[in-house]
């Protein structure tokens, strides 16, 4: 038995490879299939599933209520819809920030000396690995009414003969814009600068030689050979700006409601959780749609893994 | 031309998103040396060094620990002690589990072929392509289902009935930290041919024996960084913590997020502050073991 093992490099391939496939498998594919099922399922009154085959969840989400007479105008309820709306924006709002702020960034980092490249990346990866809760804590403390924000701000209104009442900048969208932004601007940093920093120096001599002037060069070099970092920093800001409820939960309040809060809920407090299953397959049918297109548009890059 | 030359603008937007970056994190230290007990606005630093505490109202005039009060305040407090606890008994095995099994998987996919292949090949890229949350209640409702069906054929009672706890949340760490592990070890083994392995084995070397003298010290670095990469997405996980965890096992960012919908004190900045310093001394390690390895293969 052993000695045939030994002889069979398939066998063996599978052996090794078997842990990590078997729990990929139970942990990961499994539980898919499983939201899949309880999505289609009914609530329970004491908040279990009870496991059919119904529709009814996805027909809320849409708007409908599934105890309500054909033809009722008051029957249709655009909240759900309204929160994914709601959460395509913002993630599409935060990528489109990001990349404005993470651009410069990595350019910087990227035609640096060597020698300062790999500190300048330190410095970002410091913020990036500072925990996810704490960021948020952080902003919460920046943004509120007695918060440093407001400080400095009649501090300098003050000096300019102004008169200045601080405000309650907490719990508005702007506050969770400005935390999303923060919490995912090393993801796209990284990859940008991945990428930037594969240009050969002889690429912009040229650019220079033939006579085309900075801006000419930027747009002719610098960002079409810089687009697979782009679109990998995309994809790590996108998706999880999309299913994060943390930030909206602390830096929001109870203002905006994203997808993530909505499924969050319905796990905790609501207890449905096949209404639950059936929002986060559709958030993630609607991530798995958009990052397809994008990346069919832009092609995909090894970046991704750089991050 | 000189090839490091930017432009000053460049250089100012780098500057601001640079600030942009760290005034958070600057202000968070500040306040964990806050003489106000509500940290609503900062009152000062805690200065006075003395044994006797005086607290009028909400400030803290005075602390035996001197401006290090909040951090003394931080080592009574159990729930914070127990909760760090947890996080680290639950970052340590998993990194274990995880490194071993996903440098198994390393192997497998870079100098095997087998018919799985391209199945395992694709199990590693889902967490990446799929929101966390979605993995989260994935996971989640395998364990309730499964144990409620346990707990009911088998019958069990009382202490003996399943239930979210330490163990469910490692088992789901350990899910979505292998394919880093993966990833980084195959990264590193693309870069090493095959024929250090067959001219081991041609001079009568067996597999475990090449494995062990020859692949492991080659692919070392990368095991070692992936392996430290696994530990801190487990130290720092929430959301799949959060869906997984049971009242027992509150890690350190569960603990937090309670907390930020309760009343905050500055504890939980020098927490964060302590946290912050761990960090930077774990990616400094991390930045070091991977500048040897680029040294390695230079």
């Amino acid at each position: 038995m052993l000695k045939r093992l030994r002889e069979n490099k398939s066998a063996q391939g599978t052996l090794l490879a078997l842990p990590t496939t078997l729990w990929l498998f139970v942990l990961l594919i499994i539980p898919l299939f499983l939201t899949l099922i309880v999505s289609f399922g009914k609530r329970s009154p004491d908040g279990n599933v009870i496991f059919t085959f119904t529709l009814d969840n996805y027909i809320r989400l849409i708007g409908f209520s599934s105890d309500c007479a054909a033809g009722q105008a008051t029957c249709f309820d655009p909240l759900y819809l309204q929160i994914l709306w709601r959460s395509l924006t913002l993630a599409f709002n935060t990528t489109v920030l990001v990349i404005l702020l993470a651009y410069p960034l990595a350019y910087f980092i990227a035609r640096a000396e060597p020698k300062k490249r790999s500190t300048y990346l330190f410095m970002v990866l410091i913020p990036l690995w500072t925990n996810f809760v704490i960021r948020v804590y952080a902003w919460m403390m920046l943004l509120r009414k007695e918060g440093a924000i407001n400080i400095i701000i009649g501090t300098v209104a003050h000096w300019l003969g102004f008169n200045f009442v601080p405000f309650e900048m907490l719990y508005t969208p702007g506050a969770v814009l400005v935390g999303m932004v923060y919490e995912f601007l090393p993801f796209m940093i990284l990859p940008i600068y991945t990428s930037l920093e594969k240009i050969d120096n002889s690429l912009y001599e040229a650019a220079a030689d033939l006579g085309a002037n900075a801006v000419r060069t930027f747009t002719k070099v610098t960002l079409p050979l810089s687009m697979p970092g782009v679109v990998a920093g995309t994809i790590l800001v996108f998706i999880p700006v999309m299913g994060t409820f943390i930030v909206s939960d602390i830096l929001g309040g109870k203002q905006v409601i994203l997808v993530g809060n909505l499924i969050q809920r319905q796990f905790l407090d609501a207890r449905d959780p096949t209404f639950g299953s059936a929002a986060s397959l559709i958030l993630m049918a609607l991530t798995l749609i958009v990052t397809y297109f994008y990346t069919r548009k832009f092609g995909f890059g090894e970046e991704i893994v750089a991050a | 031309m000189n090839p490091h030359r930017r432009a000053p603008l460049v250089r100012l937007a780098a500057v601001l998103v640079y600030i942009f970056l760290y005034a958070p994190i600057v202000g968070l230290i500040l306040y964990s040396f806050n003489a106000s007990r509500t940290n609503v606005t900062f009152e000062g630093f805690i200065t006075a060094f003395s044994s006797s505490v005086q607290m009028d109202g909400s400030l803290v005039t005075a602390s035996p620990c001197g401006p290090f009060h909040w951090y003394c305040d931080l080592a009574k407090n159990n729930d914070v002690m127990g909760a760090a606890g947890n996080t680290l008994t639950i970052a340590i095995t998993a990194t274990i589990i995880s490194t071993i099994i996903g440098t198994m998987a390393a192997i497998a996919l870079q100098r095997y072929d087998f018919k799985m292949k391209p199945f395992s090949q694709l199990a590693l890229y889902v967490p990446i392509v799929i929101p966390e949350i979605v993995m989260g209640i994935g996971v989640l409702t395998l364990f309730s289902q499964l144990f409620t069906w346990l707990n009911t054929t088998l019958d069990l009672t009382g202490s003996a009935r399943l239930s979210l706890g330490i163990a469910t949340v490692t088992i789901s760490h350990i899910a979505f930290m292998i394919p880093f592990v993966t990833l980084v070890v195959q990264a590193r083994l693309q870069g090493f041919d095959k024929s250090y392995e067959e001219a081991a084995m041609d001079l009568g070397a067996n597999e475990w024996t090449t494995f062990r003298r020859v692949t492991l010290p080659m692919i070392l670095p990368g095991v070692l960084s992936g392996g430290l990469l696994a530990f801190t997405l487990s130290l720092d996980d929430f959301v799949i913590t959060f869906f997984t965890s049971g009242p027992g096992s509150t890690t350190l960012p569960i603990y937090v997020y309670g907390l930020l919908r309760r009343i905050i004190t500055p504890q939980v900045n020098a927490l964060s502050t302590v946290w912050i310093l761990v960090v930077f001394l774990a990616v400094l390690a991390l930045q070091v073991l991977q500048n040897r390895e680029s040294k390695d293969r230079a």
